[in-house]
């Protein structure tokens, strides 16, 4: 089976782009799936369903990063896509820690980026963006030539990956990211996430509400130091 | 820039209508130098027919059009990371960068001409300043733009520093620029423009125009001399409605008597031309 995980802020298009594919996939015979990971809210997964037909799941991640909560769920999923019969299963993230990454080796890595979120959001996202396969600007359709290829270089001064503008509304140069995904190798083996999680474990995750750092241990910062380390 | 600067011509071969029956027209070949307006009425599928283009289609939008650059299909040109061939002004394009109007055309310059960047700009911003009313002020935010502004800059920018082989817009006459100096402008670059358009003035300027209905190409019409001269009459009119609206604009009343004499001055009497 081949995985797509598909990254990026909310309202940046990811689901317009996915359905656009999954259309396309359709449309060429092959059965998909797709699992829809959000913090609190998502419906995706029944409008999906209703749209193509196809087995779809979501899960709510609550305290955990998305990120996080991927790399845990992804093992299960992969065993009930498989089960369903997919031969492609898109995983939506909403992708809001922007220290981590939720791509896996194997897996195709899509980030969605809005054209319309300001030409330096590029050099914003880290992970989301540097590790990614495929870059997707939406919203093309709604920005200047000028500002379209100003974020087209900044997300090539950011990435290494293959950047397809795309108006999602209409499907615009969409295909390519069909037939990517359609060529990609199947997952398999030991899974691995691609980037190293950040450093540390942080005491507001779990749960210290003081302000400042003398309340505070583990990794650290002043607001003009480097990071440093308190504790065991 | 390699690549794109040698496109000497796109075709659009003909898919099916809106019903699914095969286009009238069965294609249409555009070349370089090349002023085209797309034509037909409201859901006649003109929008579909430029992002067909955008897109390069390939059997593969609803219209299930093919493009072919130098007579090869697109898909050879559309490559990952090199810089796509074709500009699109849709009529919900904008500037939404807050930068200083210079700064960001230098920014822009920079990135596409690095080795002309201030030449580029100054070339952009008299392109644009011979299309508005009001000039372009350099150091305001271009979100500040007027809607007019806006549009003229929009258009120089992808003519000059993006140097678009092929430029296409979507209604652009809503937006209130000199059309006629636009047309005469964009006649002195070799280029191919597209013109999606209900406006009279722009169809007569450009030189051959696709008639759209029920989402298929109909036929095409060369602009001849006869409606060339017609053009000029029909400049005349829409300057008369132009001026009846700064008219409006200001404040001030527009009478038959008004509209007698106006119309007079340009050789016309009772409404008719003796
Ligand atoms: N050949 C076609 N096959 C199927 N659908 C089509 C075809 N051509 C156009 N359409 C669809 O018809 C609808 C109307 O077309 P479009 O928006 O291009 O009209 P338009 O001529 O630009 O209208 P307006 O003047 O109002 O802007 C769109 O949803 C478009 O996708
Ligand atoms: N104009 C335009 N709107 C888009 C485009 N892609 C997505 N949208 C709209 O943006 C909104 C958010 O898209 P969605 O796919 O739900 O974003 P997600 O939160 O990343 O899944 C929706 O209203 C879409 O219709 C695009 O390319 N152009
Ligand atoms: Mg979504
Ligand atoms: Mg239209
Ligand atoms: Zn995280």
């Amino acid at each position: 089976m081949k995985v797509a995980i598909v990254a990026g802020p909310p309202t940046s298009g990811k689901t317009t782009v996915i359905r656009q594919v999954i259309r396309r996939l359709k449309e060429s015979g092959t059965r998909t799936a797709y699992l829809k990971i959000d913090v609190q809210y998502a419906d995706e997964d029944e409008t999906i369903r209703a749209e193509f037909g196809i087995p779809t799941k979501k899960v709510y991640s609550g305290d955990l990063c998305p990120d996080h909560c991927n790399v845990i769920v992804l093992g299960d999923a992969l065993e009930w896509a498989q089960k369903a019969g997919a031969e492609v299963l898109f995983v939506e993230t909403a992708g809001l820690c922007l220290r981590c990454s939720p791509y896996i080796n194997n897996a195709v890595g899509i980030v969605v980026l809005e054209a319309t979120s300001g030409m330096n959001l590029p050099r914003k996202i880290g992970p989301m963006l540097s590790l990614a396969d495929i870059a997707v600007v939406t919203k093309i359709d709604l920005i200047s030539q000028a500002e379209r290829e100003v974020f087209r270089a900044n997300i090539m001064a950011a990435a290494k990956a293959d950047i397809v503008e795309t108006d999602a509304l209409h499907g615009i140069n969409t295909d390519r990211i069909a037939r990517w995904v359609a060529q990609s190798a199947d997952v398999g083996g030991e899974l691995l996430l691609r980037g190293s999680p950040p450093v540390g474990t942080c005491t507001i995750c779990v749960g210290k509400k003081e302000i400042g750092k003398e309340a505070h241990f583990g990794v650290l910062r002043t607001l003009d130091s480097d990071l440093f380390y308190r504790g065991e | 820039m390699q690549k794109e600067s040698n496109i000497e011509s796109i075709a659009v071969i003909g898919g099916r209508g809106r019903d699914g029956a095969p286009e009238p027209l069965a294609s249409i070949e555009l070349k370089m130098g090349d002023v085209v307006s797309i034509v037909g009425p409201t859901g006649s599928g003109k929008t579909a027919f430029i992002n067909d283009i955008e897109l390069l289609a390939d059997a593969n939008t609803p219209s299930r059009r093919r493009v072919l650059i130098n007579g090869r299909p697109a898909s050879d040109f559309s490559g990952s990371n090199s810089k796509h061939p074709i500009a699109l002004i849709t009529q919900h394009t904008n500037f939404l960068s807050d930068l200083p109007v210079h700064r960001f055309l230098r920014m822009h310059a920079d990135i596409r001409q690095s080795d002309k960047g201030e030449s580029v700009v100054q070339e952009t911003l008299d392109f644009a300043n011979q299309l508005t009313g009001e000039p372009i002020i350099e150091t305001i935010g271009m979100t500040e733009l007027s809607g007019g502004q806006t549009r003229a800059l929009l258009l120089a920018d992808a003519v000059v520093i993006g140097n678009s082989p092929i430029i296409l817009l979507d209604e652009i006459e809503n937006a209130g620029i000199h059309r006629t100096k636009a047309l005469e402008l964009l006649h002195g670059f070799q280029k191919i423009f597209v013109f999606v358009t209900h406006d009279p003035r722009i169809a007569l300027l450009s030189d051959r125009r696709v008639v759209m209905k029920n989402g298929a190409m109909q036929k095409v019409i060369c602009v001849e001399a006869d409606e060339r001269r017609a053009a000029q009459e029909i400049k005349k009119l829409d300057d008369l409605i132009l001026e009846l609206r700064a008219i409006i604009r200001n404040g001030d009343r527009v009478g038959a008597a008004l509209l007698e004499e106006r119309l007079h001055a340009i050789g016309y009497q009772n409404g008719v031309k003796p």
